[in-house]
């Protein structure tokens, strides 16, 4: 546990505290009578308030449109179920960047809908909502689906040869094993969409912004350290509840549950209502997943006139043009390694953390459970920051170093690593091992041939999803990424920054070749799913 | 009990294996600070722009390895630079402007040192220069209104001219702007609107404005390369808003960068909407290359590098005997009298000027 704790004390919550005081403490006091100042201010209480607002509308969104979607990948079988599962992954780990774009072609001006229906939702709450939507429709449909196909479908017959009706059945058998899962990806939903950043700033225009956002712009725009520190720590606050509560709702989800494997659950659909059912759930995610996704990958082989063309892609492996002191498809490599290094560095950190988590228990060990969950919901600016203040001086002058990129996305891998391997670990019976010793087994060989065969596949799926959140990191990457060694989210960040066309098809090539990645990795990670529900 | 020891102790070996490596890659990529280093490095926003050639020839004549760090648009680069004030990123930083320059100064950004091109200043923008030498004037631009040509003539309407044309009737809906909270030409506009209308009459000015449709983005990009009619960019994603805030040196750069170039510009700028922002360089305080810091400093100033800034930056030079390439004089713009404004009022008054008309003309 103790490289874990020195992992989080050094690289978090130092950088986070350097930042948050020096926006509270200008003078070498505390001058903590900013926090009502900054509270009293019609125009933050405003960003508190839509903050709020928008999470509960785009979770409610989310579930009302993923719940039946889970239900139909637990529950039916139809052919390309995993390659759809993996594509409607992707968006969860792309960058808000890139969707962001992806949705603007879409509901922006000159877009499918404008030329469609004449219709227009950029700068509406509506596109933040949907975008929304497309990015979490993955959580709800992996923790919610992935417990449901586990349900004994015998347990609601059972019900209603007792003579319950089928509503009746599903209410009082099924609901209440779902109901903490369901709980659970609600509250991740609610998380993600409580501090969501890109989606409100490239879709939101200047009118909308969240606290995240608002933090964005009081540290890097109008320089208000204070105001920033003081939205940091009611950020932190809503953040610490928002885990508390979900720690304890994943707790009690343990509870014992007659769980089978989720390949003898799922069956063709039978008769019109599952069949509609299913198509509904395929026209949804056609349409609100797989069409962005489509638009950024047309939008790369398009030339200015329409026709077909491979001009971006080629491109990419030039240096001139400007925006780069390196050929963009550089950012590949940089990528690739970055995330290799993050894994490996994630996976150390988490991998002993969701050790030390299974061995003891009490409320200390707890916290430590929900703190581990910190950096998804702390503004990445804060941490870009921090890092920035913090990391400058030996021995730990990181600030010019390779690591420093890393060690940042590996912040945001290891509560991936850590939900995924927790409730494997957990379930590891600890009579084998003894078994293995009484047999003889040197503690070395147990662990081996015992821990290993069982934890190995929960450790490669942990890795494969702090792999493609590491990919996808963009708001602390973007403030401490060398300008000769941008990866690609900030890459296409800044092709989106430049005039000209050739700059903006470039992004989209980019963005296609992200997506191509991330999706190649889910699509291994669907192979090698557990038979327990991971967290995520 | 004991396995979970030894994985533990394997796990923390590895994690250790990581910390050491990572000490082995800063030694080997640390190399800019180190002490009487080679490379100077210089901080930039990401506009910044130069050709390759001359670069290499700073090199040369110096002896110095040059790295440039952009780092994010203008305002961030300059936060950024007074966050790390004392073990600065980098030795010279370029692309303070006059509306963030207090900000430097107050932090104590940077050290004194007169540049040795600075005595070549042209007159004219003397004025600009801060007093104390602490940084060097290294050129300026315009913020106009630009505004497509081909609507104007085509509706048989007389561009607007100035501030006060643009609140008249026949311009409703017309006009996209950049919040002056997040984009440095929307900053620019703003301080141009309180120059013009002065302290106490520029907001019922803005009223006027937002009355007679103006839009607000965030960005320059987006105002000008997706809602803006005039540019190739928006013409492409069927921009419909003829007036747009952007740079007096836009035209030439829509000319130059057409194929093929046309005799003459498809955007014009409405030259009484004109403000002057003027960028500088500084030696950071607690560089690690100072005498590199004032050598590039002297070449920011110096004609080989003022001569190449108008074709990549679309900026002014300041050396008074550099005379624009042909391309960008032939289509180039010429502002006479732009508006000024001290930066020390500036300074006073920019985030009260923000503040306020963020709850004016968005909220």
């Amino acid at each position: 546990m103790a490289l874990p704790v020195v992992f989080f004390a050094v690289f978090f919550a130092y950088p986070v505290t350097a930042i948050v005081a020096r926006g509270l403490r200008p003078a070498g006091a505390w001058e903590l009578g900013r926090i009502g100042e900054v509270l009293a201010q019609p125009e933050i209480r405003e960003v508190l308030w839509f903050t709020t607002w928008q999470a509960l509308a785009s979770t409610a969104l989310t579930l009302l449109i993923a719940l039946p979607g889970a239900y139909v990948f637990a529950r039916f079988s139809f052919p390309g179920k995993q390659v759809l599962r993996a594509v409607v992954t992707v968006p969860f780990v792309l960058p808000t960047v890139v969707a962001g774009s992806a949705f603007l072609a879409l509901l922006g001006r000159g877009g499918l809908l404008d030329e469609t229906a004449g219709v227009r939702l950029d700068t509406t709450v509506w596109a933040i909502l949907l975008a929304h939507v497309f990015f979490n429709y993955a959580v709800v449909v992996r923790t919610v689906g992935g417990l449901w196909a586990q349900l004994d479908p015998r347990q609601e017959e059972a019900a209603r040869v007792l003579g319950a009706s089928r509503f009746t059945a599903w209410r009082r058998v099924t609901l209440p094993a779902l109901r903490p899962a369901v709980a659970g990806a609600t509250l991740m939903v609610f998380l993600f969409t409580f501090t969501s950043f890109g989606v409100v700033q490239i879709l939101g225009g200047p009118a909308y912004s969240t606290l995240e956002v608002e933090i964005y712009r009081q540290t890097s725009q109008i320089f208000d350290l204070s105001a920033a520190a003081v939205l940091t720590l009611v950020q932190f606050a809503a953040v610490v509840l928002i885990l508390l509560v979900h720690a304890w709702t994943v707790r009690r989800r343990q509870d014992a549950l007659r769980l089978v494997d989720a390949a003898t659950t799922a069956r063709r659909p039978r008769g019109p209502g599952q069949w509609a059912l299913l198509a509904g759930v395929l026209a949804t995610v056609a349409a609100l997943i797989l069409l962005p996704l489509a638009v950024l990958v047309a939008r790369s082989f398009q030339d200015a006139d329409g026709g077909l063309t491979l001009t971006y892609y080629r491109a990419l492996t030039s240096a001139e043009g400007g925006a780069f002191l390196v050929p963009p498809i550089n950012a590949i490599g940089n990528s690739l390694l970055y995330a290799l290094a993050a894994t490996a560095i994630a996976l150390v950190v988490g991998g002993l953390a969701a050790a030390a988590l299974t061995r003891r228990a009490g409320r200390l060990v707890r916290g430590f459970d929900a703190l581990l969950m910190l950096p998804l919901g702390v503004s990445a600016v804060t941490v870009g920051f921090g890092f920035l203040i913090t990391l400058d001086e030996p021995p730990l002058d990181l600030r010019a170093s390779w690591w420093l990129v890393p060690l940042a996305q590996a912040l945001v891998g290891v509560p991936f690593v850590v939900r995924t391997m927790l409730p494997v670990l957990r379930s590891v019976d600890e009579r084998l091992r003894e078994a293995a010793a009484v047999l003889g087994a040197s503690p070395w060989r147990a662990w081996r041939e015992v821990d290993l065969p069982l934890v190995r596949r929960a450790l490669l799926i942990a890795a494969g999803f702090a792999f493609a959140v590491s990919l996808g990191e963009f708001g602390a990457t973007v403030f401490i990424a060398r300008p000769d060694e941008p990866t690609l989210p900030v890459a296409v960040a800044r092709l989106l920054g430049r005039a000209g066309e050739l700059n903006y098809g470039q992004a989209m090539a980019l963005s296609t070749l992200l997506m191509v990645v991330c999706a190649v990795s889910l699509l291994v990670l669907e192979r090698l799913r557990t038979d327990q529900a991971g967290e995520f | 009990m004991s396995t979970t020891k030894k994985v533990t102790a394997a796990a923390v070996a590895a994690g250790l294996g990581i910390v050491t490596l990572s000490a082995c890659a800063e030694s080997s990529s640390g190399d800019s600070h180190g002490s009487g280093s080679k490379t100077v490095t210089l901080v930039s926003h990401s506009s910044f722009a130069a050709s390759e050639k001359v670069l290499e020839e700073f090199e040369a004549e110096s002896g110095y390895k040059l790295k440039v760090l952009e780092d994010g648009d203008a305002g961030v680069a300059v936060n950024k630079a007074i966050l790390t004030k004392g073990n600065p990123q980098g030795d010279v930083f370029f692309g303070i402007d006059n509306t963030l320059l207090s900000r430097g100064l107050d932090n104590d950004l940077f050290e004194v040192y007169e540049a040795h091109g600075a005595d070549s200043v042209l007159l004219a923008k003397r004025p600009l220069l801060d007093k104390k030498d602490r940084v060097t004037l290294v050129d300026t631009g315009e913020i106009c209104v630009n505004y497509d040509k081909k609507y104007f003539a085509d509706k048989d309407i007389t561009p607007p001219e100035t501030f006060a044309d643009l609140v008249k009737p026949e311009y409703k809906n017309l006009l996209v702007v950049e919040n002056p909270a997040t984009s440095s030409p929307g900053l620019g506009f703003l301080i141009g609107t309180v120059a013009q209308e002065g302290n106490v009459e520029w907001p019922d000015y803005w009223k006027k404005l937002k009355d007679n449709g103006v839009k607000v983005v965030d960005g320059w990009d987006q105002a000008y390369n997706e809602e803006f009619s005039g540019s190739a960019g928006g013409k492409k994603a069927g921009g419909d808003r003829p007036l747009v805030v952007s740079y007096a040196s836009s035209p030439p750069v829509e000319a130059i960068y057409s194929d093929p170039k046309p005799a003459e510009a498809p955007t014009g700028v409405a030259k009484g909407t004109c403000f002057q922002q003027a960028e500088y360089a500084g030696l950071l305080a607690g560089a690690k290359n100072p005498e590199g810091g004032k050598a590039l400093l002297d070449f920011l100033s110096e004609k080989t590098f003022q001569e190449d800034m108008p074709l990549n930056m679309f900026v002014d030079p300041v050396h008074k005997d550099v005379k624009p390439p042909a391309d960008f004089a032939k289509y180039a713009v010429k502002v006479d009298a732009p508006l000024t404004m001290d930066p020390q009022r500036i300074a006073d008054n920019r985030d009260q000027w923000v503040k306020q008309w963020t709850s004016l003309v968005v909220k």
